[in-house]
């Protein structure tokens, strides 16, 4: 089965440039502010859009994140609302893929086969498990797969090639490697051993490969973009939301357009 | 749920994936895959090579002060007019508790693993404070993080890990208690992954630190065993002890699984009680399976499974979940989980240090006060054994706040 990720990622691959992947906690600060920014994503230059699942305990995000997800359950995110704000991003976009991003146990909670059933219904095409490595594939990976969602897989710099195979078992649209050791938004990468990383991953798998973690510029973003399939940003465009909110945690007149500017900033880099 | 049929032995688990029937599991990021991994079978060596235990041995012996008592709780029994009640004395241990027990296992795996730097999670503090010691002891560098409104509630604490040399981290996320603390834990383990071991103060986690800390504790249980052969000349007819993760537990019950004869009670804490939804901490009887921290297992959470953080007058008990092997040994009926509430653990409390001359924890208080329940039912020649899992020198300032002293 064709994704749009797929789709896009072929795209691309004819433009002979890299994706532009950006995340952003569903329903931070709160619905209808989330649902601006995420609809106004593709136009500023992101190819892909990650939607966040908060969670009050994500173990390998950073502050930016970890803040972004607060922000969203305080405004009573749930995953049915993160759910029908993808169907509302899709009433005006049904070609940009959307991938979901979080923790298992708003998913195991919310019962897997539903999930599945929703979130494919909603106009997912991918999902992104933090905490689901190849041990658990036959929790939701598998599952996935079989309903046509893309289960896309975390690489990091442990992933050494002893271990890769069973990484790159049962995944698909593509493959997120995760640059430096730690939570995101936290260290820079550094683009050295992104790029011996990324060449090495290579020959384990024909799938494009996204480098995230840490991705803040557009000088940053370039840099990756010369040897990846694709550059994820994330705590920084969840910062630009956390910076861009009246003093009482609302959201004000600018916070939508300056997640935007910095989208629009970091895909020149991307595209240059 | 249909139930799962009674196995031949209740002592096997885990299997290969780490799983207590559908318990347990690895569902960490993938960073830290290869070095649970790597961990597993570290520890699998380190088992079967005798040096290791004999070495670990040695030290419970003249360092921990082992084998810990198991006493005759005279008087609160006569006070309770029913079940001959003993102690099995975790509060003797050097450090104050049964933690030191875990810790010394993990802390001698690590130095056999070639690693330098320790990191842990801690709630009310006695798990920092064991590990920090044995770190001490070993010249290890020694990272602590916990929860930044446990650090204002355990102020004695915090300095005595200090004293030993450790560093204490308080964690700033979420509701800033022990989970989050784990979270921090995770965290730096993630990006430290190089020279770090994580050292978990209970049975919980991703696989196979609930088996692995399961086994360090199991001397509790296998002295308990010994001893009460030893002075009554067979086994108890049952075992209680309180659960917040629920290693003094484990460790009490494990030994015993597979004499079915001995009844088995686990009591977690009811907090301000279990009708108030968030205001107690007892997993099992007012939770419901989910995923965090590395394994399925009953957790405290609201119906969008989102994490709620639990509340007990006793610090140590205060953790949205529980190891899962107490979650598998609840769903096949081996051991029963009960619960207590803030103000039958006060009473326990108060009633054991006026009755028995011991100042018990407030987590152990929680295993009185159900003992307190039950004993007076049972018949004078019933053999119940209470885990004494710590002292409770570290709560007077606690109990002395909700009684109203002003120390």
């Amino acid at each position: 089965m064709t994704t749009r990720i797929d789709t896009r990622f072929a795209a691309l691959k004819k433009e002979g440039r890299a994706a532009l992947v950006t995340f952003i906690t569903a329903g931070d600060p709160d619905y209808k502010t989330s649902l601006k920014i995420i609809s106004g994503l593709p136009k500023a230059g992101a190819d892909v859009i990650e939607f966040g699942m908060p969670f009050t305990d994500p173990m390998a995000d950073g502050p930016a994140i970890q803040a972004g997800g607060l922000r969203a359950l305080k405004a009573g995110a749930t995953m049915k609302k993160t759910l029908a704000l993808l169907k509302d991003f899709r009433k005006g976009d049904d070609t940009t893929p959307v991938v979901l991003m979080g923790y298992y146990n708003p998913i195991y909670v919310y019962g897997v086969e539903k999930f599945l059933k929703d979130a494919k219904a909603a106009g997912a095409d991918g999902l992104i498990v933090v905490d689901l490595p190849p041990e658990e594939d036959d929790e939701l990976c598998i599952p996935a797969m079989k309903a046509g969602l893309n289960f896309i897989r975390l690489t990091t710099p442990t992933t050494d090639d002893a271990r890769a195979p069973a990484v790159f078992t049962n995944t698909s649209g593509f493959v997120y490697y995760v640059s430096v050791l730690g939570i995101t938004g936290t260290k820079a990468p550094d683009l050295k051993s992104v790029k011996a990383n990324v060449r090495r991953l290579k020959k384990h798998t024909r799938l494009p490969i996204c480098v995230g973690f840490g991705v803040k510029t557009a000088e940053q973003a370039k840099a990756i973009a010369a040897d990846a399939d694709g550059v994820v940003v994330g705590s920084a465009l969840v910062s630009a939301v956390a910076d861009n909110l009246t003093r009482t945690g609302k959201p004000g007149p600018g916070t939508v357009d300056a997640v935007h500017k910095l989208v629009k900033k970091i895909a020149k880099g991307v595209r240059s | 749920m249909t139930q799962a049929p009674t196995p031949n032995s209740f002592r096997t688990g885990p299997d290969e994936k780490g799983l207590f029937g559908i318990y347990g599991g690895r569902f960490v990021a993938e960073t830290l895959m290869p070095l649970i991994l790597e961990l597993e079978q570290a520890y699998r060596d380190a088992k079967a090579d005798p040096s290791f235990q004999t070495e670990l041995n040695s030290f419970l012996t003249h360092f921990v002060g082992r084998p810990s008592p198991l006493y005759y709780a005279e008087r609160l029994t006569q006070h309770l007019g029913g079940a001959k009640i003993y102690f099995k004395r975790e509060d003797l241990n050097h450090t104050g508790a049964h933690k030191i027990n875990n810790v010394l296992g993990q802390i001698m795996l690590a130095r056999r693993m070639g690693k330098k730097r320790i990191i842990a999670e801690t709630g009310a503090g006695q798990h920092g404070v064991a590990t920090a010691t044995a770190c001490a002891r070993f010249g290890l560098k020694c990272v602590v993080y916990m929860g930044e409104v446990d650090i204002e509630r355990q102020k004695p604490n915090v300095f005595r890990m200090k004293l030993l040399g450790a560093e204490v981290v308080p964690a700033l996320s979420g509701s800033r208690t022990l989970k989050d603390a784990l979270n921090e834990a995770l965290r730096d383990w993630v990006a430290n992954v190089e020279d770090t071991f994580y050292c978990i103060g209970t049975v919980a986690g991703p696989h196979p630190y609930p088996e692995m800390v399961r086994d360090f504790q199991c001397v509790i249980g296998e002295e308990t065993r010994k001893q009460m052969l030893h002075q009554e000349g067979r086994l108890p007819d049952s075992l209680v002890a309180a659960i917040g993760g629920g290693s003094n537990a484990m460790g009490l019950f494990h030994p015993f699984l597979d004499d079915t004869s001995v009844e088995i009670h686990g009591v977690e804490a009811a907090g301000l009680g279990l009708k108030t939804k968030t205001k107690h901490a007892a997993s099992i009887t007012g939770g419901k399976p989910g995923v965090l921290h590395g394994n399925r297992t009953y957790l405290l959470m609201d119906d969008d499974g989102q994490i709620i953080e639990g509340h007990s007058i006793s610090a140590g008990l205060d953790y949205p979940g529980i190891g899962p092997e107490h979650a598998w040994l609840n769903d096949i009926g081996r051991v029963k989980y009960v619960s207590a509430t803030d103000k039958e653990a006060l009473e326990a409390f108060q009633l054991c240090s006026a009755l028995e001359g011991i100042i018990p924890a407030l987590e152990p208080s929680h295993a009185i006060a159900h003992a307190m329940k039950i004993a007076p039912k049972l018949p004078k020649d019933h053999l119940m054994v209470i885990n004494m899992s710590g002292r409770g020198d570290k709560d007077i300032f606690t109990v002395a706040d909700i009684l109203g002293v002003k120390l």
